[in-house]
């Protein structure tokens, strides 16, 4: 466990840093963290991510590749492609949750 | 607490050889897995596993009932009609519990997040088949020197 600081406030992150609080996170935060990542944050990323953040809240933890591509409006193709990290990796951390815990 | 030294694999090419449920879920898996984390993955579709991307058999993928003995089932009444069907359906019902999609479903997901797949030609010659029994998301058809270059740099995994 350790911290980070992101749009000067100190949050707690795991090892692969990824946000150990999810209430800690705002959305200058994660333009911070997609922008050490190379990406621009343009509508569909953002749908991406409140839709993460809504499924965590709700399920208690973050949403597959597959729900993702089934229901949050962006298909698994352009998920890459928004993320090209990774889904899993790289949407997950940039929107503040932990990494989800499913396989698929 | 992960030593910073310790390098992160960057690319996987998964070998698919067989053509049961249990011979192809688990390399398909990795594929998926590898990509949602970022990893480059190519898959290589050999001797049976080509039934995993083949168009007329993608649905019909079955559960081995005999000579299987993680399925604890006796011998002989594995063997009885419709034993390795009804096995298939509780798997599968099972599977998609847990959000693990059809094979069918999965193949088209793993090739919507830029996965390579490839036939591998040998086989292919063998059960004497051609590019069209194949599922688009097949790129090529290729030997097993193409497969080494295509795998270069990256891990191996025979599944």
């Amino acid at each position: 466990m350790s911290t980070a600081t992101y749009a000067g406030q100190q949050v707690e992150v795991n090892d692969e840093g990824f946000f150990v609080d999810p209430a800690q996170w705002n959305r200058q935060m994660a333009i911070e963290m997609a922008t050490a990542d190379g990406i621009e944050l343009g509508d569909r990323h953002w749908q991406v991510i409140e839709f993460m953040r809504k499924e965590y809240f709700e399920k208690g933890t973050g949403p597959t590749v597959r729900v993702l591509g089934k229901s949050s409006g962006v298909a698994v193709k352009e998920l890459y492609e928004l993320f090209p990290k990774g889904p899993a990796k790289m949407a997950a951390r940039i929107a503040g949750i932990p990494k989800p815990k499913g396989c698929i | 607490m992960n030593t910073p030294t310790r390098a992160p694999i960057e690319k996987v090419s998964i070998i698919i050889s067989k053509g049961s449920l249990d011979g192809i879920y688990p390399g398909l898996i990795m594929a998926n897995g590898a990509r949602a984390e970022g990893i480059e993955a190519n898959l290589f579709f050999t001797f049976f596993g080509l039934d995993a991307v083949h168009k007329k058999r993608i649905d019909h993928i079955k559960v081995a009932t005999v000579g299987n003995p993680g399925m604890h089932i006796p011998t002989l009444l594995g063997g009885l009609p419709g034993m390795s069907a009804l096995a298939t359906h509780m798997m599968n019902r099972q599977m998609e519990k847990l959000d693990i999609p059809p094979i069918g479903e999965f193949i088209e997901m793993i090739g919507d997040t830029g996965a390579g797949m490839y036939a591998c030609k040998a086989s292919v010659d063998m059960f004497k088949l051609s590019e069209d029994d194949f599922v688009p998301q097949i790129q090529e058809i290729i030997t097993v020197g193409e497969f080494y270059d295509r795998a270069a740099g990256g891990q191996i995994i025979f599944t």
